[in-house]
């Protein structure tokens, strides 16, 4: 064990409370900055913080080092108090280099403090950044507090004992910059140094020498007479619901939604179709590694081949998925038509991305609303829900299990970049809880025919191949509603049409009530959002409500179709505003719907809405009234 | 429990009408198949077709089994979920040279290559049939067609090259109208573990009639058609007078005849079905040359992708109990709040 020098009790000033703190980590590709950041969450975690966390990493695998495509970031917001985003505006910004700092600098609120590593700011990286002068000495910094520190010397110094090459020791600045943090916050550096056991197991030298980089910046924080900056913080343990909590991000919620689901729905067999997508992936890797639960993985040979996979195995018994982002379910389209007409229960996870085309495939957007709800050919419906926040993308997947099996349809879930990447503590759900929703396979020879619905949820009957009695033959071409077989005639095909379409639209007496998530059921504005702007919204309706405003939350989860109240509900306000970070969806579908005058307000940078974007929208509009 | 009576190749046909065009090839080839899953014994419940869009993509709905008419050239992905939802289910693909070469060549080349233990049956007519009768990716160069009125300008793709490409471990052709030797076919592929990959020669009466007569019609067929039979020597024509000799120099095969110049009967090929060498000459033999070799030109079984699949859910504990989901939850840090 390292010793740790400190110093002599009373000689430091106290150090100061604070409510809630942005911090980001900002550094090369190679910088390990999501290590940090994810090892600080958990230390915040522990210190019983609320929070939310957002990692910001280029396309590029390995950009060229030092370039400003190549900066990797990981922001944290936590705090005492309820915390909804990743937050607005940055009060610490580490950059571990020159381009770190110059994509990352306009983030920081003024008077915010930026902890840069000296070393990294020579010639050659401005030129790699693309700046013409050194931002240490040209006055470019001055808004802000600037904590210049040779990293890069202190960390050779800590970790010189371990006889590391110059390279395994430059990558061990990350955990320096982490203990200086740690120790600015007033956090543990247990879970860390357990987890940098773990993973060095193998290489106890480098293990070692990050322990002591770690343990090097946070007794540099300790010691330096750097107090004039850097007092040192507290941020008190938040007031939260009691529970046992972890941090889990969308991606781990969406997964374990799907298989508790399909334990709820009493089915053995989960299968996943997917084809690698950026930044769907990720939902392909979490279930990989779930086939203890049952889950089948299959990487496809592409985006059709993933999800035609998905309905023959749910056509054979199992619950089929497929996952993608904007691009991929395109190409899904025709097949989801095949689903939609053959009925058969599937479920889309949509992580959208911004577009079109490839867009920005790292970057968050919800524009994909339009393509989930209309985009197929023909009169083809299905169901549509969306995730508000990581641990409600749980949730999430259950109810989307739940209608697809009980209404033998297709369900597009919308979630999106921003909530697969970002972390919040989760209280751990007590599973007796959920209510179980059985399918019933048919088996009963007795009248059959595999267009048979039951009369309260216009579900056909599912029946498996392999059962007794039950061979039958279904497809792409309409079949008569009568006796399930192929028929072209036109009374039919109207019949068939209008059935489908009265099946989803039926799933609004299923689903509960559009409830307002913060503030009065009628007055002079409404905020409605859907999918992940939920916390931003949330954050700036109640900090509106607290300064006087009469305004409301309303989040939608269930897009198509709608919650059966919705429309009565929206009439009760004076104005209705729809943040969405597209150009314009949502508001459209509540216009073409309810006949209201819903208004846009729109964000497309492929950024998260902050809250004060929408704290002045409100502003505005109930000044305007 | 008593024992289900094995049904008929008649009790094998469903009640639905069919309806491709009078003469179609497509009926001679359910008639083998109806008389085949009779032959093999298999039972209904346990039987699947699944196919795409086209005329042989009707098929399923004759048959008396469960069936899966699926979209265009897409029959192989959801064959391949079918499969992996259930193992125990006997998989049939039916495609054409358009679903399967066209818009499904990807999903054909990957079905072989995973080994999904699935029978893949090719209905190669050289046409588009449904959509009335343009030239397809068989279809040989200079073919006359509605969207070709002054010849196709495309070179055909070998369907046997381009399976033992993708790395089939099951090919084998036959005809149409060959009814035994169909059935035999069938059989074979049914019982092959892993994609059996099934050439049939289909004639379009309507758009390409005849298209295959230069090696199908009675007056050339034993000239023009090598059939193939594991350890036998490679012999065709009239009192198989002819055969196959390997030319070392020239790295070909080539047509000779036993007792003249020279040529005895040891210099003539043994099939051996496990050879994917001889497999890619075999399939590459094209009239007047040569011969077009049927039977089961390649057949090497190796594990199938349905069984590694399972074979690891197995062994990671798939099944073995219910899990506890609060344990999955639970295996990294929590903390507790009072």
């Amino acid at each position: 064990m390292t010793h740790i020098p400190s110093a002599p009790a009373g000689t430091r000033p106290p150090r100061e409370a604070r409510d809630a703190v942005v911090i980001r980590f900002a550094g090369d590709s190679g910088d390990g900055m999501q290590v940090t950041g994810g090892q600080f969450m958990v230390e915040t975690a522990l210190a019983g913080n609320d929070l939310s966390t957002f990692p910001d990493f280029p396309a590029e695998i390995r950009a060229p080092t030092g370039t400003t495509f190549g900066v990797s970031a990981f922001q944290i917001h936590f705090g005492s108090t309820d915390v909804t985003t990743a937050g607005d505006e940055l009060d610490v910004l580490v950059a571990m280099n020159p381009a770190a700092l110059k994509m990352n600098i306009r983030d920081l609120r003024v008077g915010g403090l930026v902890i840069v590593d000296t070393a990294a700011f020579i010639d050659r990286n401005f030129v790699k950044a693309g700046i013409t002068s050194n931002p240490l000495d040209d006055g470019s910094l001055a808004p802000y507090q600037v904590l210049k520190l040779d990293i890069t010397r202190l960390t050779m110094d800590a970790v010189k004992p371990f006889d590391l090459s110059n390279k395994e020791a430059m990558r061990c600045r990350n955990m320096w910059a982490l203990g200086l943090m740690l120790w600015m916050y007033g956090r543990d550096r247990e879970a860390t140094t357990q987890w940098m056991k773990k993973k060095f197991a193998k290489h106890e030298p480098i293990a070692q020498a990050n322990e002591a980089a770690l343990n090097a910046g946070h007794a540099y924080g300790e010691t330096a007479e750097m107090q004039d900056i850097v007092p040192g913080y507290t941020v008190a343990r938040a007031s939260v619901e009691p529970g046992t909590y972890k941090t889990v991000n969308g991606t781990e919620a969406l997964a374990w939604g799907l298989v508790t689901g399909a334990r709820k729905a009493g089915i053995k067999k989960i299968f996943l179709g997917a084809y690698p997508i950026t930044p769907a992936s990720a939902l392909l890797h979490t279930l990989a590694n779930l086939k203890k639960y049952g889950v089948i993985t299959f990487q496809a040979e592409d985006e059709i081949a993933a999800i035609c996979a998905a309905i023959g195995a749910s056509y054979a018994g199992a619950l089929g998925i497929t996952s993608s982002s904007g691009p991929g379910i395109a190409l899904k389209t025709e097949a989801l038509g095949l689903a939609v007409a053959t009925e058969l229960p599937i479920i889309v996870v949509n992580n959208q991305r911004a577009g079109p085309s490839t867009g920005m495939p790292t970057k968050t957007e919800q524009s994909d609303l339009f393509q989930a709800v209309y985009g197929r050919n023909a009169d083809s419906p299905l169901a549509v829900i969306s995730t508000a926040t990581p641990g409600d993308c749980f949730e999430t997947a259950i109810e989307a299990v739940r209608i697809a099996t009980r209404y033998m349809t297709p369900v597009m879930l919308l979630t999106d970049g921003y909530l697969a990447n970002a972390a919040e503590p989760w209280v751990l759900p007590d599973l007796d809880e959920i209510a179980p929703f059985p399918v019933e396979f048919r088996t009963d020879p007795e009248g059959y025919h595999p267009f048979l619905r039951n009369p309260e949820t216009l579900a056909r009957p599912w029946a498996l191949p392999g059962t007794p009695g039950l061979v039958h033959r279904i497809g792409g071409i309409e079949r008569n509603y009568d006796s399930g077989h192929i028929s072209y005639d036109p009374e039919n095909h109207e019949k068939m049409t209008k059935t489908r379409a009265a099946k989803i639209a039926g799933i609004a007496n299923d689903i509960p009530e559009q409830e307002v998530a913060l503030g009065e059921d009628s007055g002079r504005l409404a905020i409605v959002g859907w999918g992940s702007t939920h916390g931003a919204i949330h954050q700036a309706v109640r900090r509106a409500r607290e300064a006087g405003a009469d305004v409301s939350h309303i989040h939608i989860r269930y897009l198509s179709p709608f919650p059966r109240n919705l429309g009565e509900l929206l009439k009760r306000y004076d104005r209705i505003v729809v943040p969405e970070m597209n150009n314009g969806q949502l508001v459209h579908m509540l216009r073409d719907q309810f006949l209201i005058p819903a208004e846009p307000l729109t964000k497309v940078t492929g950024k998260p809405f902050k809250i004060s974007e929408i704290e002045h929208a409100i502003q505005a509009c109930l000044e305007g009234i | 429990m008593t024992a289900v009576a094995p049904m008929t190749a008649k009790e094998w046909a469903s009640d639905q009408e069919v309806r491709w065009c009078p003469g179609c090839g497509d009926y001679a080839i359910l008639k083998a198949m109806l008389k085949t899953l009779a032959d093999i014994g298999n039972r209904p419940e346990n039987t699947v077709f699944v196919s795409g869009i086209g005329c042989a993509a009707r098929f399923p709905y004759y048959v008396a089994s469960y069936g899966f008419h699926t979209i265009h050239g897409r029959a192989p992905a959801v064959a391949t979920g079918v499969k992996l939802a259930n193992p125990e289910l006997d998989v049939w693909v039916i495609s054409g040279d358009g679903d399967a070469l066209s818009i499904g060549g990807n999903h054909l080349l990957h079905l072989l290559r995973r080994n999904v233990d699935v029978q893949f049956l090719l209905f190669n007519n050289e046409i588009y049939g449904l959509t009335k009768g343009q030239y397809s990716p068989t279809s040989r160069r200079g073919t006359r067609s509605p969207s070709t009125p002054m010849g196709s300008l495309e070179n055909p793709v070998s369907a046997g090259a381009f399976a033992l490409g993708a790395g089939a471990r099951f090919v084998a052709r036959s005809v149409d109208t060959q009814q035994a030797h169909l059935s035999g076919v069938l059989t074979r592929a049914h019982r092959h573990r892993g994609t059996s990959f099934v050439e049939i020669f289909q004639n379009c009466v309507v758009f390409n009639d005849g298209v295959f007569d230069d090696f199908t019609d009675k007056s050339v067929a034993t000239e023009r058609q090598l059939l193939v039979e594991h350890g036998k020597p490679l012999l065709f024509g009239k009192d198989r007078s002819m055969g196959l000799r390997f030319n070392a120099r020239a790295l070909t095969l080539e047509v000779v005849k036993p007792g003249e110049n020279g040529v005895t009967e040891q210099d003539i090929l043994v099939h051996d079905e496990t050879n994917r060498a001889l497999a890619s000459m075999l399939v590459a033999l094209e009239p007047p040359d040569f011969p077009v070799a049927l039977g089961v030109i390649y057949c090497d079984p190796i594990s199938t992708y349905d069984q590694d699949v399972y074979a690891q859910l197995e062994s990671a504990g798939a099944w073995k109990s219910e899990p506890d989901l609060n344990q999955l939850f639970r295996q990294e840090r929590t903390w507790t709040v009072e």
